[in-house]
């Protein structure tokens, strides 16, 4: 068995409506492996966002422990949590979320600007990254400058140059047509199976959950079930 | 590296919306020249005041201005100590034309009056024959040029304060030391009203206006005006001496409270445009909810997102400030021509564009706090989920 990098017991998450709590996770425990490529599915209201988010680092859980690569995240303070996210995870989001301003290079070298690259080393990284999306030939053009698809590829470049552990997805292919929707499968695939990336991806797609080597089923805040593994 | 970053997303964020952006910036350009524009005019007001030599004194009537001294006054003022020179003024207040044609007419001393006026620069020939004839006057260059004078013209004067139609030669057109010395005065010989007032009106006759006097350490000033005072005090025609700055902050006082309104005028504009250009800042940040919340995600702190709003809003202020200091210049010169001979000088002075660099900052800065607040309690999850 594979040591788990992803950690959680008993966590849970209420949200609160005017004075009134809404539970959006009870007590969940689960426990991802380096290198597995999961699933969340689940009907709209089911947590998997809140999940998802929780193990991302942007939102704090309201009990539980939550351990990534060791570290009890729930924990940190927000300067420290941020460096964390900035250092161990990269981020797809179902409408890419890129900086309509920048070009495609601009984008992807973003997070590299809280590292302590020289100028020199972060052009090598982005082009690398963005060949690795199959992109080198559009660096200068901005986001309204390319389809959905390429727009979704630069966003898993601008996720994958700081070599993350763990790349968490948003629906990414919830924007997308089919053909470009396979390709960045395809492309997630590739970061699971070639370079041992952690894929954790929120999906409401059969299809797209079939991808993934675990699929897990929440359903009113509750771990349903655990799909079997390919 | 992360400033750069700053200010090239700041600078490229600032386009997305150019008319936006465009009218945003002529707004506070407008506002700029305004603000620059109402100082010039208050500065301008004072002017006179400044430029006074703090070697000059002048004395006039205890009792009140419209009160004239008799000109005998002028041997004792000259034999108390410190003293250097005296000569005297009166206010002619004669009409050339019509009242629209008005311009300051002083009759003066013609001998002693020029050596206290050195910045009045007149050819040698020229101040001679006014010295020379009693009816000769000598004008500023402005007011030579507005009223298409040359030396040798005639020019009839209606009286008001000395009764009569008077008629005076151009001897002489002088010109100022700098652009800051008053070209629009008219000098004529106080001894030629004299005598026609002896004959005439003797009420009129032996009178002086002010005295002006020269002294030779400018520090002693006050003590100098005590001891003229005193030298008639308890007398028929007690005198209440100042230096030349201070006699004409008096004047200026007389309209204070219109300089004050002036003034406030000007920052009312700057305060006007911060809450236009607050809004548009406001406006730009809740567009971009959602980038800020992904830069967040991605591990930028608050200080990164606040310093791209706050990158934003300085830009935006200071391109419309540099723009408005560069159009102050000549809106204020062609607001100068048209006034045409109002202020003695229209300079923008250097504390002027100063302060409206400085009113361009505050303005960015102040625009930037309530974006820059709400950057700050973003939270990230709220913040994906927004919709520009």
């Amino acid at each position: 068995m594979t040591e788990a990098l992803i950690s959680i017991h008993n966590l849970s998450k209420t949200y609160r409506r005017g004075n009134q709590p809404v539970p959006v996770l009870l007590g969940i425990d689960l426990q991802i492996a380096q290198g597995d490529y999961v699933s969340l599915m689940g009907p709209s209201g089911s947590g998997k966002s809140t999940l998802l988010n929780l193990i991302a680092g942007i939102d704090k859980p309201s009990g539980g422990t939550l351990l990534i690569g060791g570290v009890d995240i729930a924990a940190l303070e927000e300067d420290e949590l941020a460096a964390w996210r900035a250092g161990n995870v990269g981020f797809v989001f179902q409408f890419y979320n890129l900086m309509p301003v920048l070009d495609a290079f601009e984008n992807v070298e973003l997070p590299l600007l809280l590292t302590h690259l020289s100028k020199a080393e972060r052009r090598e990284h982005v082009e690398m990254a963005l060949a690795m999306v199959g992109l080198p030939d559009r660096m200068d053009h901005r986001p309204n400058e390319l389809s959905g698809g390429q727009q979704q590829r630069v966003a898993i470049a601008r996720a994958l140059v700081t070599d993350p552990t763990l790349i968490v997805a948003d629906e990414p292919t919830g924007d997308l047509d089919r053909k470009s929707a396979d390709d960045v499968l395809d492309l997630l695939d590739r970061l699971n199976r070639e370079l041992g990336k952690t894929i954790v991806m929120v999906t409401h797609d059969p299809r797209c959950a079939a991808r993934a080597r675990t699929r897990i089923h929440l359903e009113k805040g509750v771990l349903l079930s655990r799909g079997a593994e390919h | 590296m992360q400033a750069v970053y700053v200010l090239r997303l700041a600078r490229k964020n600032l386009w997305r919306h150019r008319l936006r952006s465009l009218l945003t910036i002529a707004g506070i350009a407008v506002a700029i020249v305004s603000f620059g524009l109402l100082r010039t005019v208050v500065d301008s007001w004072y002017a006179g005041a400044s430029l006074s030599s703090a070697a000059r004194l002048i004395t006039r009537s205890e009792a009140s201005l419209s009160f004239p001294l008799p000109v005998t006054h002028a041997a004792r003022i000259r034999r108390v100590a410190g003293v250097a020179a005296v000569s005297w003024a009166n206010w002619f207040g004669g009409v050339y034309i019509d009242d629209k044609h008005f311009f300051a007419q002083y009759a003066v001393d013609a001998d002693s009056y020029l050596e206290l006026y050195p910045e009045f620069v007149l050819p040698p020939e020229q101040r001679s024959a006014f010295q020379r004839d009693r009816r000769g006057v000598i004008a500023g260059r402005k007011l030579a040029r507005k009223n298409h004078w040359q030396i040798g013209d005639t020019i009839a004067l209606k009286g008001t304060v000395y009764p009569g139609n008077w008629s005076f030669m151009l001897r002489g057109i002088y010109d100022g030391a700098d652009s800051k010395v008053d070209e629009n005065q008219f000098l004529l010989h106080w001894d030629y009203v004299n005598e026609t007032m002896r004959a005439l009106l003797p009420s009129l006759a032996d009178g002086v206006g002010v005295f002006v006097v020269n002294i030779h350490d400018p520090s002693q000033a006050a003590e100098v005006s005590a001891a003229i005072d005193s030298t008639f005090r308890n007398s028929l025609a007690e005198t209440r001496t100042e230096t030349q700055k201070a006699f004409q902050l008096g004047f200026i006082s007389m309209v204070d409270t219109i300089l004050l309104a002036i003034q406030t005028v000007a920052y009312v504009v700057v305060l006007i445009i911060m809450a236009v250009m607050a809004n548009t800042m406001s406006m730009a940040a809740r567009e971009r909810t959602r980038e800020y919340a992904t830069l967040k995600a991605l591990g930028f702190g608050h200080g990164f997102v606040s310093m791209v709003i706050l990158g934003e809003s300085m830009t935006m202020s200071l391109v419309g400030g540099v723009l408005g200091i560069a159009l102050t210049f000549p809106v204020a010169q062609a607001f100068f021509s048209a006034t045409r001979d109002l202020f003695l000088v229209f300079q923008v002075e250097p504390l002027t564009v100063l302060l409206q660099l400085g009113s361009a900052l505050l303005i960015g800065l102040c625009s930037a706090i309530a974006p820059v607040v709400n950057s700050r309690r973003l939270v990230i999850v709220d913040g994906l989920r927004a919709v520009a």
